[in-house]
């Protein structure tokens, strides 16, 4: 254990991320998952830009600065406006019960952490340690995204779960090229965009964003 | 230079018709667009029929046979979907199910799409792919709830939710294999490059790509509509505009193929190892098996093809995942005729369910008295997709199948089983909507189903004779995907 | 009798002694934040005085358990304040018990409270009990769980050991310690019946957990209990001071650090019990069903810094 200080730092924001993640999965109202969405935006911001200063990857400066903007800034004033615009700020339901879905939780946070050792291994970045971290990340916000029935909340689980393949990235490569990474901006945002358009045509057409509503369609 | 045509001519168009799509000629611009999109990608495959594989703009393009001909056909049949989609969709504003402001959405996001399908066949870099296949699925979500109504919603929901999973997925593997090249190729933009990985790919890390393929067979495989991640292709298919559901059946699912595809030399290449192609073999046997037994079950006409589409793509799967001259050859030779045939069909059945006025099969009946053109070309498209010769399916179906035989020979039952159920009950439940008695009155309108007899006769003209320059094109390309 | 004994006894008797104060400081403080008048920072000595005076009122019913039970759970809560290393490290009972004896120490004191609650059979008595063993039952693993991972980077389950490695080696960063500790904290305030698990000034039955045993006890006894009780909540800081805070505490040997040692225990202390009156003026009480979620919580934050050591810190 001998890592420098900056390093502990982005072990430590690498942990928040993870708690951030749990606390997604036991949030029962949908502006606190709002919140915690733009909290995860802020560590992986902060943790990529200590990551970029301490081994001059200039081009982190750019992925953190986009996080910033995009997840911390953009996107949660986004979903506020469009939470007080359509008045769905009332207690989530989870399709299983919150401590079961912790247990389930830890499970995928050891699986993760497995599945990631023969891979951090291999890696020459200073924190690849944090690459079990990103992929429990990834299974934690999945997991969110099967348990809820909102609409909101599956596509709050969908942009963390992209928060952690952007911090898979990180840990253990410095980042994809650039333009990938924009490109991969633009998508989300693209999407967000789009999804913003569907929410009203869903709630316009069930008078609900539960998706309940939406169990017509089975396969038969 | 023809390749930014191909690229850009489709982008102009989405932005042209997103400022002007609500004038009363935008379908006819549609289809112009479409028109110029197919003439640029011809002549970007003259070049390569001419010329061999090539790296354009400082290597972020790169066309070889295996995409070139798939670039023609995604512009073919995006062709004569904007044609079929000129009265289609016309009708459909009569009948007020769609308003001046959908069909500029409609007209739009076509282009927008075919473009996005075209730059991710085109694109060099494996992180590129990512994002365009990502933006086709995007584009697509606002096409699919184009009618508003609860059920389209609902497919909506769950296309988007679930194909944005899967390219998650996706996504993962991608940064797996930029870990693994990166440490040869250096960090920075030439490490996605897919000839840069290729010329590599013995020297990269097995275990890591072993992984990453696991993701994107399942990240892409979503897209490709491979069971168990199948659910949200029927309900997208029977739930959107016919024109869309043509467009995916016979487009969207070969480009996902197709990246996996890409995904699969490279493995390959590191691994020495069948793992890749096994695990193809599996998910793609266990589409056709499930798709087939699905069809049974259904009573909605376009569903029952969105499940002929799971068992098609389950069946190119297989035999991409075979691997070697003979099966890559049927596989792309699968690939054209599917997606001609299959897009033929949905022209012909958006009609009769237009006629009809419902998707229910039980409500379309005696299409031949109605109309004959439909009745016939739902009946010939129907035989052709089923493996009947003389049309091309059966071609390429028997040389999966023979060399299934020879290779692996446990696998045959299986498909053959999954083949004559399909038979069984596609047959069964189209030849009562085409010949079955009916009182409604003939068709006032002359539908226009052109697109649909020159697809068949394409299929028609496969089944019986391939010309050889493009069978060589075929052996190239297959050659280039290996064993 | 040599300086490591002289120490030893020195420490529990400072711990006996001071626990009172600590109590009253975090009931001050929090009066405070409330906006109320304070009482004065003696009033729990003044009430053990007042207690010790009266003469013990004792049911009918009460079998020996009863009157032997304070006794026994004042003696614990000694031993546990003599285990914890507080103002130095090398204690002679500390080799003897470790953070798990630690916890058994503990335990020992819940079931003779639990017991003498149920020994004369009111239904208040039983009650409290049902509702400690359910708390306790979720905390003990937790609290167990903060134990091994601040173990698993010493190497050793010995409190003076932890107290070594975290306070006199170089620093770090240890991200699943401050999983620990929120932990930790968590688990403290269960074990203490502090809001927002329990409050410790209200005699609701729908409520209350830890008054309800008590409330047949009176005098010297209940004396002994409330002492015990602020002797409790002084060796749980301690305890979270030595895993999470141990700066300041005089390593083997050093008896000129004391002194420096005694006031940081005395400034950290009074932060802690600020912090606690803090926190119980700003959270509600929980209603008592949402409590096994809140110590679930707590041990799913143990082990996820368990996973975390083991992912970052090996």
């Amino acid at each position: 254990m001998s890592l420098t200080y900056h390093l502990q730092i982005v072990n430590l924001l690498a942990a928040l991320l993870l708690l951030i993640s749990f606390a997604m999965l036991s949030q029962r109202r949908i502006v606190g998952l709002v919140t915690l969405f733009a909290w995860q935006g802020a560590a992986l911001a902060t943790s990529t830009a200590i990551v970029a200063w301490s081994t001059g990857q200039h081009h982190l400066y750019y992925s953190a600065a986009l996080t910033l903007v995009l997840k911390v800034i953009a996107m949660p004033w986004f979903f506020y406006r469009l939470i007080k615009k359509l008045d769905v700020d009332r207690d989530v339901e989870t399709m299983i019960n919150i401590p079961t879905t912790m247990l389930i939780g830890i499970a995928l946070v050891i699986f993760a952490f497995n599945l990631a050792l023969p891979i951090s291994q291999m890696a020459g970045t200073v924190m690849r340690s944090t690459l079990g971290i990103a992929m429990a990340t990834v299974l934690l916000a999945f997991l969110m995204m099967i348990t809820r029935s909102k609409a909101i909340p599956q596509v709050i689980g969908f942009l963390a779960m992209e928060n952690g393949l952007f911090f898979a990235a990180t840990s253990a490569t410095y980042g994809m090229p650039l333009v990938v990474e924009m490109g991969v901006a633009l998508d989300v945002l693209v999407g967000v965009f789009v999804l913003s358009i569907f929410f009203f045509q869903i709630r316009e057409t069930f008078d609900s964003l539960d998706l309940k509503h939406m169990e017509k369609l089975k396969e038969r | 230079m023809e390749i930014y045509w191909v690229l850009g001519i489709p982008l102009v168009g989405g932005v042209f018709l997103a400022l002007w799509g609500n004038r009363r000629n935008a379908p006819e611009i549609n289809a112009l667009f479409s028109l110029l999109t197919l003439i640029a990608a011809a002549w970007l495959t003259a070049r390569v029929i001419d010329y061999g594989p090539m790296l354009i703009g400082d290597g972020w393009f790169f066309i070889d046979s295996f995409n070139v001909f798939l670039v023609a056909l995604t512009a073919f049949v995006a062709f004569t979907t904007a044609l079929f989609s000129r009265p289609y969709m016309r009708i459909e504003k009569e009948h007020g199910r769609l308003n001046d402001k959908r069909l500029r959405l409609y007209h739009s996001s076509y282009q927008i799409f075919i473009g996005a399908m075209l730059l991710a066949l085109t694109t060099n870099n494996m992180g590129i792919l990512w994002v365009s296949m990502e933006a086709a699925t995007l584009t697509t979500v606002l096409l699919v709830s184009l009618y508003r109504t609860p059920a389209s919603l609902e497919a909506a929901w769950k296309y988007f939710i679930l194909c944005g999973v899967g390219i998650a997925l996706a996504l993962f593997g991608t940064i797996l294999l930029y870990f693994a090249a990166e440490k040869i190729l250096g960090s920075g933009g030439t490490a996605l490059l897919w000839t840069h990985l290729n010329g590599v790919k013995t020297q990269l890390e097995p275990t890591v790509l072993q992984l990453a393929f696991v993701f994107l067979l399942v990240g892409y495989g979503t897209k490709v509509g491979l069971a168990p991640l199948h659910s949200w292709l029927p309900d997208a298919h029977a739930e959107g505009p016919t024109p869309v559901s043509a467009v995916l059946s016979g487009l969207l699912l070969n480009v996902a193929l197709y990246a996996v595809m890409r995904c699969k030399v490279l493995v390959d290449g590191a691994m020495g190892t069948d793992l890749a192609g096994n695990l193809m073999m599996g998910f793609g046997l266990f589409s056709v098996v499930l798709a087939a037994f699905l069809i049974k079950r259904q009573s909605d006409v376009k569903r029952m093809f969105a499940y002929s589409s799971i068992e098609h793509m389950g069946l190119i799967t297989f035999a991409f995942g075979m691997g070697g001259a003979v099966a890559n050859f049927a596989g792309l030779l699968h690939m054209t005729m599917h997606s001609l045939t299959k897009s033929a069909i949905f022209f012909a059945v958006g009609h009769a369910t237009q006629s009809a006025g419902t998707q229910m099969m039980d409500g379309i009946r005696g299409l031949i008295r109605t109309n004959p053109t439909i009745g016939w070309g739902l009946m010939l498209g129907t035989i052709a997709i089923l493996g009947v010769p003389p049309f091309g399916v059966f071609a390429s179906e028997f040389l999966i199948i023979t060399t299934a035989m020879h290779e692996h020979p446990w696998a045959t039952p299986f498909l053959l089983l999954a083949l004559g159920v399909a038979f069984a009950s596609i047959f069964g439940k189209v030849q009562p909507m085409v010949f079955g008695e009916t009182e409604l009155p003939k068709l006032p309108h002359q539908p226009a189903l052109t697109p649909v007899f020159i697809h068949l006769g394409l299929v028609l003209m496969m089944g019986l004779f391939i010309p050889p320059y493009l069978a060589d094109w075929y052996r190239q390309a297959a050659a280039l995907l290996g064993g | 009798m040599n300086a490591g004994t002289l120490l030893q006894i020195a420490q529990t008797l400072l711990a006996i002694a001071l626990a009172p104060l600590l109590l009253g400081w975090t009931n001050q403080c929090r009066a405070w934040m409330q906006g109320r008048g304070a009482p004065p920072i003696t009033q729990p000595y003044r009430t053990l005085r007042k207690l010790f005076h009266k003469d013990a009122v004792i049911a009918h019913t009460a079998s020996p358990l009863f009157r032997f039970a304070p006794y026994m759970i004042f003696a614990c809560m000694a031993l546990a304040a003599g285990i914890v290393p507080m103002i130095a490290n090398d204690l002679p009972f500390s080799p003897a018990a470790d953070a798990i004896a630690l916890v058994g120490v503990f335990a020992l004191a819940r079931v003779f409270q639990a017991l003498a609650a149920m020994d004369i059979g009111t239904s208040f008595g039983s009650l409290g009990a049902r509702r400690e063993m359910l708390v306790s039952f979720l905390a003990e693993p937790a609290l167990l769980m903060v134990f091994f991972t601040a173990s698993l980077i010493s190497q050793s389950t010995e409190l003076p050991h932890i107290v070594e490695t975290l306070a006199h080696k170089e620093f770090a960063i240890y991200p699943s310690l401050a999983f620990a500790a929120v932990a930790f904290w968590m688990i403290s305030v269960a074990e203490n019946a502090r809001i927002p698990v329990d409050n410790p000034t209200t005699h609701l039955e729908l409520t209350m957990i830890h008054e309800a045993m008590i409330l047949e006890y009176s005098a010297r006894h209940l004396a002994l209990i409330e002492w015990a009780v602020a002797l409790k909540l002084f060796t749980y800081s301690a305890l979270g001071i030595a895993l999470f805070l141990p700066w300041g505490i005089a390593p083997a040997g050093d008896y000129a650090a004391l002194p420096l040692a005694l006031l940081a225990l005395f400034v950290k202390l009074a932060g802690g019990g600020a912090v606690l009156a803090f926190m119980e003026t700003i959270s509600a009480k929980m209603r008592l069903f949402r409590v096994p979620e809140f110590l679930g919580t707590a041990f799913l934050l143990a082990v996820l810094g368990m996973l975390i050591h083991f992912l970052l810190e090996v």
